[in-house]
């Protein structure tokens, strides 16, 4: 059983009791709700004849339906309509802060609490939204969690909880030109597996993340998930101050610098127990690239796709079926791969340095003529920021569409679709099978910068060769 | 205490095998099918692309077979139930008629959302899930009961172990699987730990 760690010291710090199912009721300092997965809580929470326990920890917002190159009401899509208008009146009912449109601060879920502050150094945060484990880059305790549970925050603020394992992973060495976080967490998951963290908590460490930048701590903590752990976490240092300082939802003056101090003691000590450790070095990583239906199945961008006989025996049939469904032949390099739509976007990579990294290969250059690119800023934060620093222009002028907040094509439950068996280069999480809202659509993860370079030459790009 | 439904020992039902590892929450249901904002219509949404195509004809799937039509036990793989935290899915697995779930492995997040539902999860080794899923191929009618309390499946006057977390289990045998009562109860310690916070 892991001791002393950043996960023992805030999970005891939010304990309740311990439950007679064995489980600990854990109180959630912060919750996030958005549309999709809130609107049956609220409907319990009615049924129950019952109110929110504690509206003032509980922040909403809107992303996943969110049109995103027109927003204007009523929504063409009814359902969409009707899915935000259930959002209003739960949020006013209630007395739930929400982050609209006319805020000013909309945007994904995992992009605006971190942005606002709102995420800090040692509170436990639960989202009915499997990437909350983003939230963990500031050193909290966060995790997905079902609808029923949403309802559980809602009513009780606290969770009936099973405390994880806590997995430490070291990635030492630098990374190259070229490589980035979506790089290394890409690389974790090959090589741990889809369900290497299921009963884990990450805490990712060691050179490579000693000198991360926040954005690329949270792309990293986003994908935890895909590799199996609920939870995934960075121990709070002094970039995870400087990030925050300033933010709206911090304490001010000396209350922050107080603050500060507290937040960094909770980082895992030099006494800290681990209940299993592995190491990666960054040396000889290369920008990865997914060829399959999960998010394990991945190569390096010099390397060939799988032979079937190469692979362990547990992981070939999966394989199989991603071959048939990506219609890509065992052996080809990856390089070989054509694309056909680029989106940049998503909770993964939709942060201001994600959008920095791709302008920076994009400028003067322009997308291949059958390729048709969007990139989709996390909020209008970060859209405001982008336009204010000219990104925007950098895009437009490379015929890229430039668009505005939210989860656009991660997974399509807005206009935003592949169509057909489309293959799309993306920034996003998930090559699952119909991820992109074409039941035949398929997905190539990469970084931002990859991806821009897979737009400019209409197939699998190495970055390298155009930086 | 909270227990409307009772306290739960044993699942006894038909099966069907669903096939393959590393199925994941938008295979059960695929995200165009989560813009309604009641779960009400989710049973008939259950593996909708893995069981129809784009013009709606049936595809080959188990679920696609009348022998399976009574099933209400599934039979799935490694990792089963991956990806996002959708209760979609576990609520479309429900209100299709299925009561429990054996398989080699489960995501984290649909595990405590299939428990929260009152839908019990329990595995086996990739050895005798294959095993089960060839009996059913074999004899669909045959009837599994799944024993939570001896933590064993029976099956053809055959009894074989089989894995339940201890909490799941306990959960389920106490009748506190719909857990919010309990939550409640503790109003006192809640205001205690949430005074005690910096934030």
């Amino acid at each position: 059983m892991s001791k002393n760690t950043l996960y023992d010291r805030v999970w005891d710090n939010h304990k309740v009791v311990t439950l007679p199912t064995g489980q600990d009721q854990l109180f959630i300092g912060r919750h996030f709700i958005h549309e999709v997965t809130s609107p049956q809580a609220f409907a319990t929470l009615k049924e129950r004849n019952t109110k929110v326990r504690y509206p003032n920890r509980t922040f909403a917002t809107i992303d996943h339906i969110v049109p995103t190159d027109e927003f204007q009401r009523p929504f063409q899509d009814q359902q969409a309509e009707t899915m935000i208008q259930t959002l209003e009146v739960n949020v006013k009912e209630h007395g739930i802060q929400f982050f609209n449109k006319v805020t000013g601060k909309q945007g994904i879920v995992h992009v605006i609490g971190p942005e606002l502050g709102l995420t800090q150094p040692g509170m436990t945060i639960a989202c009915g939204d499997s990437h909350t484990s983003s939230h963990g880059a500031m050193g909290s305790l966060a995790f997905g969690i079902g609808t029923t549970q949403v309802g559980h925050v809602l009513e009780t603020q606290t969770l009936a909880m099973s405390r994880l394992k806590v997995k430490r992973i070291n990635f030492n060495g630098a990374l190259s030109q070229g490589v980035y976080p979506k790089d290394v967490i890409l690389k974790i998951i090959q090589q741990l597996g889809v369900k290497g963290g299921i009963g884990y908590a990450y805490e990712y460490g060691g050179d490579v993340f000693d000198t991360m930048s926040m954005e690329g701590r949270l792309t990293v903590c986003n994908m935890s998930i895909e590799g199996g752990a609920r939870i995934g976490y960075v121990n709070p240092d002094q970039i995870t101050v400087d990030y925050l300082r300033g933010r709206e939802f911090v304490p001010k003056g000396s209350d922050f610098d107080k603050r500060s101090i507290e937040w960094q003691a909770l980082a895992s000590g030099p006494d800290a127990v681990y209940d299993d450790e592995v190491t990666f070095n960054a040396g000889d990583l290369s920008p990865m690239i997914t060829w399959g239906i999960t998010p394990a199945q991945s190569v390096g961008v010099l390397e060939t796709v799988p032979n079937l006989a190469e692979l362990p025996d547990h992981d070939r049939s999966v394989a199989e079926e991603a071959y048939d469904y990506m219609k890509l032949t065992p052996g080809m390099p990856i390089t070989d791969v054509n694309v056909d739509v680029v989106f940049i976007g998503s909770c993964t990579n939709s942060r201001i340095e994600d959008l920095q990294e791709a302008a920076a290969i994009l400028e003067g250059k322009q997308v291949a003529k059958r390729v048709r690119a969007l990139v989709v800023p996390g909020s209008q934060q970060v859209q405001k920021e982008a336009e204010a620093t000219g990104l925007d222009q950098i895009f437009i002028a490379a015929g890229v569409e430039w668009r505005a907040a939210g989860c656009s094509m991660c997974l399509a439950m807005n206009p935003d679709k592949l169509i057909g068996d489309e293959v799309c280069a993306s920034t996003s999480n998930r090559n699952f099978i119909g991820r992109q809202g074409s039941p035949t659509g398929r997905t190539l993860l990469m970084s931002p910068a990859m991806a821009a370079a897979a737009a400019i030459k209409g197939k699998v790009t190495d970055v390298r060769e155009l930086l | 205490m909270n227990s409307q439904q009772g306290n739960v020992t044993q699942f006894t039902g038909k099966a069907v095998p669903i096939y393959g590892d590393d199925i994941d929450t938008d295979r059960i249901v695929p995200a165009r099918f989560l813009k309604e904002v009641t779960f009400e219509k989710m049973g008939e949404y259950l593996f909708r692309d893995s069981r129809f195509d784009e013009s709606n004809q049936p595809k080959t799937h188990p679920l696609n077979e009348i022998r399976f039509i009574d099933a209400s036990i599934m039979i799935v793989n490694r990792n089963f139930g991956c990806g996002s935290s959708r209760e979609h899915a576990p609520q479309s697995i429900k209100r299709a008629g299925f009561k429990a779930l054996i398989g080699e492995s489960f995501s984290e997040i649909f595990r405590s959302n299939c428990t929260a539902l009152g839908v019990p999860i329990v595995t086996g080794t990739a050895a005798q899930i294959r095993e089960f899923q060839q009996i059913v191929e074999r004899d669909p009618k045959i009837i599994f009961i799944i024993d939570l309390a001896a933590q064993q499946i029976l099956i053809e006057n055959r009894t074989i172990p089989i894995q339940i977390a201890p909490t799941v289990r306990e959960s389920f045998l106490t009748g506190m699987w719909d857990i919010v009562g309990l939550l409640n109860q503790n109003k006192n310690h809640v205001m205690k730990v949430e005074r005690a916070l910096d934030y």
